[in-house]
């Protein structure tokens, strides 16, 4: 039986502080039960670019994005932005195989990694979590507007707001999950093609997709979920999952930088010990070396030196 | 060109670089009187508050951007009013240390050139480190180890304000890639390092070294520290002292002083 | 529809044409998007541009806008060609097998009896053979010269694949992929639906591009069964309900129709109404016009609606021209014969064509009264909005009462979907400010026109100061009364027809259904095909089980659909000879031996023997009609025929300009362009981020689609040196606007006849109030034409020229 809507009742409704795995710039103890993964599949072989994602993503977040102009083509508004959490990214690509277009519209948005960048890069202590159900939230009274969040995000998601210079993006409507719905944006979709359950619910209904994709000659259909991250709490179903680039650029292959690992990684521990070594070296220089003085010889050799007012 | 080395290149035509090296507009001898030892003149007030403003503005930044750096020292933070102050302030204070820095190496930088001596002073470190200053060559008005902090605080200060640029998220994040941003970050960071252990060396310098810190608070150093550490350099003012008439150079010194504002 | 939205998800194949379903219909979309996901169903969409529907279709080739005639006659023949026809339904459910009058033929174009002067047919030959006993002739060998078998066949003959591809623009390979496709549903197990919208209707031959479709599908044996079927996707979530309740000049609420002026007696007008059957033992459901008909006349003036003054006949207005629809108002207005005008939930400035004839006919009004939720530009009309309305606000004299009325979501009552699903809601929240229900301010002004006709007198006073008016408040009816009054009464006591002894509807009671209709005045119906949305059981039409015990989508419990909650019309075709389905696995209804049962309700007697009772009983032949009789004003054979603004020409009938009767004033002739001046192909459509020009007063769907632009090829942009999200200057025959331009691969031209023809896209959205960015709409552009059966202004199909230009100025 066809559900148009996302079934209410979530798999553990009502998570909360306890059920964090992952805080920024600070550790969690191993929380007590581990909820059931979550997870958004996004089928772009059943989204009609609609936008009602995009509406719904507005009205629940009762965001106020700005009146933009036409920008020559039907995304808008230009880009994510901190009040614009999911964009309907089009593309019209003609497949070299077929000769044929295919207009690839792509609902962008946070993935909600399982190994997050952005949480990894945060410096504010807690403005960054993650729930064991695969959730990755931004905790606004803990974030300090740093940026770092960009920096880490293999996918360019997070947007920092000039007004209350805070990071803002898709939360996977935390709020909503909590208290057993889906996302508003699974809610409004007209046409399905966004479904919210528990992981392995949507990874079974993506290879139903998929099945699907490859009976209409869609051989390289698949389910992206990208093990470079750790997988993600957003997935997605694609026509073409050989190459997810021609998706309005979702990385090939995404990974937390090198450079953000480096930074935030064994680079942070290097620094410090580095810094305590000097500081350690100099005590123990003058512990051992003792103060460089000025001799009574060099006092007479300078006082001989600037002689004497007449 | 100030009037000042106008004066002692006009003195000593053959060695105007060397003396442009040595001696800074400012510096002078001031003889002992009975009771006082001779003091020479080492910084002017102006360079002296500049300095403070750069070590102050230095000390913010490190504290400040350590806080973002490493979750274990987020708690400086506080110092500054918060996560989203420190997050605003620290880019602030990098245009104050980069602009004072800058002002102060505008006056600085000719006495930083390297010479042959420096690279004899560089191959004997172990006597530096062991305080044996009669093995080292005679220095003038900086060593090699200060020249070293004067031209690495300069790179790093350009380094950080650069990549710092980059990565301030208010008003030029928009104008970079990501990946750029990751690069400035990293290297952002990699520089901070950098200076932090510049900034210790010094500090620690100028503590081991008895008498160095009154250069910096009362501007002038004694004469025994000045033929201990930089003999050259006082030799320098004590010979273009000699060359000239005591009373005009006094005047002259300190006109030329006034001019440059110093 | 012929179908509810919901049997979408039944179907094998989706042709969508002429409409742009996921875009303009998203949530219903969403069936044919369950098709696909689990029944393997295929979509093929045909449209001059590249669409988000095709964007998730598995076939999609390109048409020159105007040209489906041609394309589906072109599939029918493929259809003949290849014996991809489904026989049985064929032979006994349609007039494939009825021979024709000897004097109908059909030459260059033309059918008999045309008449240049009058742009008008002489219908006579367009008939059936008739027996002596008043029933069709027919031929079921098919052999007979005069069936409409042989007639078909050599009409269809001309739109060869090569034609087709000569007219349209489709290229051959694509085309006879699709005919392919199509065809394959003429197995009596498979079912193909036809998804329409505007794209077909807003043509000079709109309702002849449905009919081409219907005829393919009847020809399939695709109406009627689950899957299949006609439907029209309506372009507002009540414009099916503004049909049914016969909110048109010529047509009175239930599809019953307004007399004309030369029908003096109420028995001229019934005669030509109760269709009597053509065939033996057929039931004719017409038959019982005169019910619905009496019983109409009973809920509007109730005692005064007598036997003895024929019902109130001479209350009813009688027309003495087809219709009073927009485009003529908007004519008689500009030539002052109209000074006042009623704008309710309306905005002409907008959704008609030729803007600047709309703003010149409501200038010369004395009033113009807008009920409205919203400032729109015809409120706003003669106010100077710069380049965006520039008007001499001094020059126009019109007084504008401005009334502010509730929006849907502020009130309760039912919306018909285009399912024909009367779905009752309740208001949401209350209404800002001084914004009143329309039945407010429409019980007040009735009141007080009624106060001063008793004060005054008058002409005619009769039928407005005998009007029915029982309501709790006579200022505000309330819609439950209203629906009541609809669904009918029973003014004296009603006994079952077949048991005289069961009471079925005490006196004052609510009528079960319409099958209680009465010609004897003993019974009331304001809408007979909505009697029974709300009768003794209550208000079904608040039911909400979404229970579907077959599986079928047939939801019965879920609100009412007229007629009668029967959810798939025709549904008797879904069975063969014998009753029984033609796919067993999608049963809609089946013959049990006495009675047909099933998971619809039977749009057939429940007692009408298979075989014998043909399942199309609002045709008095009881089949459908490939032959379309008088029907129809232009053809009973569609014809193509070019949009009257067409970049090339009539390649079958060049001397023929557009369709030979459609509706054209001679005063916007000098307005038509041609291909010389004006070389492109233009083309109205939505965004699904707009819902017409009411969402841009909506800040969050303004910043989904926040400005006007055009779309365009590259090949296009190239030639005129437009770049993507430049500004170009579009300008017609009637008028111009600026735009940005949308460089697409999504349009490429079409090649028609050896030239390239370049579509150009104008999505209509914008004005000059609301939230959105400032801008126009393609009406500044269109022409005046109406279709010949609906006079449907034709948006879909005119000619433009297009340049770059710089932005406008801000002022």
């Amino acid at each position: 039986m066809f559900m148009p809507n996302v079934p209410v009742g979530q798999p553990v409704p009502g998570f909360s502080e306890k059920d964090l795995i992952k805080r920024s710039a600070s550790s969690v103890p191993e929380p007590a039960r581990r909820l059931t993964e979550v997870a958004k599949l996004i089928d772009i072989s059943k989204c009609i670019g609609c936008k009602a994602c995009q509406s719904a993503c507005i009205e629940w977040n009762d965001t106020h994005p700005e009146m933009e102009s036409f920008q020559g083509t039907y995304m808008n508004p230009h880009d994510l932005t901190p009040n614009m959490f999911t964009l309907m990214r089009f593309n019209e690509w003609t497949n070299p195989e077929t000769d044929k277009l295919e207009w690839l519209i792509r609902k962008d948005g946070c993935m909600h990694c399982s190994d997050p960048g952005c949480l990894k890069a945060c410096p504010a202590p807690g403005a960054i979590v993650q729930y064991s159900n695969g959730i990755v939230d931004f905790v606004h009274d803990n974030c300090i507007g740093c940026g770092y969040c960009v920096k880490g995000c293999p996918f360019n998601i997070p947007r920092i707001s000039q007004t209350d210079h805070k990071a803002y993006k898709c939360t996977l409507c935390s709020d909503r999950v909590a208290v057993g719905q889906g996302p508003a944006c699974a809610k409004a979709c007209p046409t399905h093609a966004i479904s919210f359950g528990t992981k392995d619910e949507m990874k079974a209904e993506a290879a139903d997709r998929v099945k699907d994709l490859n009976s209409r000659g869609y051989k390289n259909a698949g389910l992206y979920d990208p093990p470079g991250v750790g997988g993600t709490h957003v997935m997605y179903v694609l026509q073409h999952a050989d190459k997810p680039h021609i998706y309005n650029d979702l990385p090939d292959d995404p990974k937390i930088s090198s450079l953000v690992q480096a930074w935030k990684g064994a680079g942070k521990f290097a620094g410090l010990a580095l810094i305590g070594f000097a500081a350690v070296a100099s005590a123990a220089h003058a512990v051992f070396a003792g103060q460089n003085k000025v001799t009574k010889h060099d006092e007479e050799e300078g006082e001989a030196l600037t002689g004497k007012d007449a | 060109m100030s009037e000042a080395l106008r004066d002692t290149d006009r003195l000593d035509p053959n060695r105007n670089i060397e003396h442009r090296t040595m001696v800074q507009p400012g510096d002078a001898i001031t003889p002992g009187t009975k009771g006082t030892p001779a003091t020479v003149k080492r910084y002017g007030p102006l360079a002296r508050l500049n300095h403070w403003v750069v070590a102050f503005s230095l000390i913010a930044l490190a504290l400040s951007g350590l806080a973002l750096y490493s979750p274990y020292l987020y708690f400086l933070t506080g110092i500054f009013g918060g996560g989203q102050t420190t997050r605003w302030l620290h880019p602030w204070i990098g245009v104050l240390l980069f602009v004072s820095f800058y002002v102060f190496f505008a006056q600085l930088w000719r006495a930083n050139l390297f010479n042959r001596d420096d690279l004899t002073w560089a191959m004997r470190f172990k006597d530096v480190v062991a305080g044996n200053e009669e093995r080292l060559p005679e220095m003038g008005k900086y060593n090699a180890g200060q020249k070293f902090v004067f031209w690495g605080m300069s790179a790093l200060i350009l380094a950080l304000i650069g990549t710092g640029v980059l990565i301030w998220q208010e008003y030029f994040a928009v104008y970079t890639a990501i990946e750029t941003q990751r690069w400035a970050a990293l290297l952002h960071a990699a520089a901070a390092i950098a200076i932090i252990l510049i900034w210790i060396t010094h500090v620690y310098a100028s503590i081991w070294i008895q008498g160095t810190m009154r250069a910096m608070t009362r501007g002038n150093v004694t004469a025994g520290w000045a033929y201990r550490h930089h003999r050259k350099w006082l030799k320098q003012l004590a010979g273009l002292r000699r060359k000239t008439a005591p009373q005009a150079n006094a005047v002259e010194h300190t006109k030329a002083a006034k001019h440059l504002g110093l | 529809m012929t179908q509810p939205w919901t049997d979408i998800k039944n179907t094998d194949l989706a042709i969508v044409m002429g409409g742009n379903a996921a875009e303009a219909h998203p949530c219903g979309f969403k069936w044919l998007v369950e098709a696909k996901a689990h029944r393997g169903a295929k979509l093929i969409v045909v449209d001059p541009r590249y669409t988000r529907t095709a964007a998730v279709s598995d076939y999609y080739a390109p048409i020159r806008q105007g040209t489906d005639i041609a394309f589906l006659l072109g599939v029918i023949r493929y259809c003949i060609a290849n014996d991809k026809i489904q026989w049985e339904y064929a032979k006994n459910y349609t007039n494939i097998s009825y021979l024709v009058k000897d004097g109908f033929s059909y030459k260059d174009g033309l059918f008999t009896g045309y008449d240049e002067m009058k742009r008008d047919y002489d219908r006579s030959s367009w008939d059936y053979q008739l027996g002596a006993d008043g029933f069709v002739q027919s031929d079921m060998t098919l052999q007979h010269p005069r069936t409409v078998w042989q007639l078909l066949k050599d009409h269809v003959e001309q739109y060869t694949p090569e034609l087709v591809e000569r007219i349209c623009g489709t290229p051959k390979d694509k085309y006879l992929h699709i005919c392919e496709m199509i065809a394959a549903t003429s197995a009596p197990d498979k079912a193909m639906t036809s998804m329409y919208a505007l794209g077909w209707t807003q043509h000079s031959k709109g309702a002849q591009n449905i009919r081409t479709m219907a005829m393919l599908q009847l020809l399939l044996g695709n109406i009627g069964i689950a899957g299949g079927g006609m439907n029209a996707l309506r372009g507002h979530s009540n414009i099916q309900g503004l049909t049914d309740l016969g909110l048109m000049s010529n047509l009175i609420p239930g599809y019953l129709s307004i007399p004309t002026e030369k029908e003096k007696a109420i028995g001229d007008y019934l005669a030509t109404r109760q269709f009597k059957p053509l065939r033996a033992d057929q039931t004719s459901y017409w038959r019982n016009y005169d019910k619905f008909f009496v019983s109409f006349q009973k809920s509007m003036w109730g005692d005064h609606a007598t036997k003895d003054n024929d019902w109130g006949y001479d209350y009813l207005p009688k027309l003495d021209v087809p219709a009073y629809d927009i485009l003529r108002m908007m004519e008689m207005m500009n030539e002052g014969k109209v000074n006042g005008y009623f704008c309710q939930g309306f905005n002409p400035i907008l959704s008609i064509p030729n803007r600047a004839k709309t703003t010149a006919a409501l200038s010369k009004l004395k009033y113009l009264v807008t009920m409205d939720p919203l400032d729109t530009e015809t409120s706003n009309f003669w106010r100077n909005f710069g380049i965006y309305n520039d008007v001499k606000s001094a020059d126009i004299k019109t007084q504008v009462f401005q009334l502010p009325t509730t929006c849907f979501a502020e009130e309760e009552g039912s919306l018909a979907n285009s399912g024909r699903w009367l779905q009752w809601h309740w208001a949401g929240g209350s209404a800002p400010g001084d914004c009143k229900h329309d039945t407010w301010i429409m019980a007040q002004i009735f009141l007080r026109v009624k106060k001063l006709y008793q004060a005054e007198g008058g002409a005619y006073p009769d039928p407005i100061v005998n009007l029915t008016w029982n309501y709790a408040d006579a200022e505000e009816p309330t819609p439950e009364e209203l629906a009541k009054e609809v669904n009918g009464y029973a003014l004296a006591d009603q006994f079952d027809a077949k048991d005289p002894t069961k009471l079925v509807a005490g006196k004052g009671k609510l009528l079960v259904n319409f099958s209680q209709l009465k010609n004897d005045g003993s019974t009331s119906s304001g809408c007979w095909i909505y009697s029974g949305q709300w009768n003794e059981n209550g208000n079904n039409m608040a039911r909400r089980d979404n229970a579907d015990p077959g599986n079928m989508g047939t939801f019965l419990n879920w609100t009412f659909a007229w007629p009668v909650n029967r959810r798939v019309l025709y549904n008797a075709a879904s069975c063969d000879m014998q009753g029984k389905p033609w796919d067993p696995s999608r049963k809609l209804i089946e013959w049990n031996g006495s009675k047909w049962v099933g998971n619809d309700v039977p749009d057939i007697a429940p007692d009408a023997q298979p075989g014998k009772v043909q399942p199309f009983i609002l045709n008095q032949e009881g089949t459908a009609r490939l032959f379309t009789r008088a029907l129809l004003r232009d053809g009973p054979f569609p014809v193509h025929y070019e949009p009257f603004e067409s970049p090339v020409k009539n390649v079958i009938n060049p001397a023929i300009r557009g369709n030979p009767v459609a509706r054209i004033f001679q005063a916007d002739v000098a307005s038509f362009g041609d291909a010389s001046e004006f070389p492109y192909a233009a083309t109205s459509y939505r965004l699904t981020e707009h819902f017409h020009y009411w969402t841009k007063h909506n800040r969050v769907n303004s910043v989904l689609q926040p400005e006007f632009f055009v779309e365009i090829s590259h090949e296009l942009a190239a030639e005129k040196s437009i770049q993507n999200n430049g500004w170009v200057r579009v300008w017609s025959k009637r008028g111009e606007v600026k735009a940005k331009a949308y460089v697409t691969k999504r349009i490429q031209p079409l090649i028609c006849d050896g030239k390239a023809v370049h579509v150009v896209g104008i999505p209509l959205h914008w004005g000059f109030m609301g939230a959105a960015v400032k801008g126009w709409g393609p009406n500044s552009l269109t022409p005046v034409v109406g279709d010949a059966n609906s006079d449907t202004p034709e948006f879909k199909a005119f000619l433009v020229n297009i340049e770059p230009t710089t932005p406008p100025a801000v002022s």
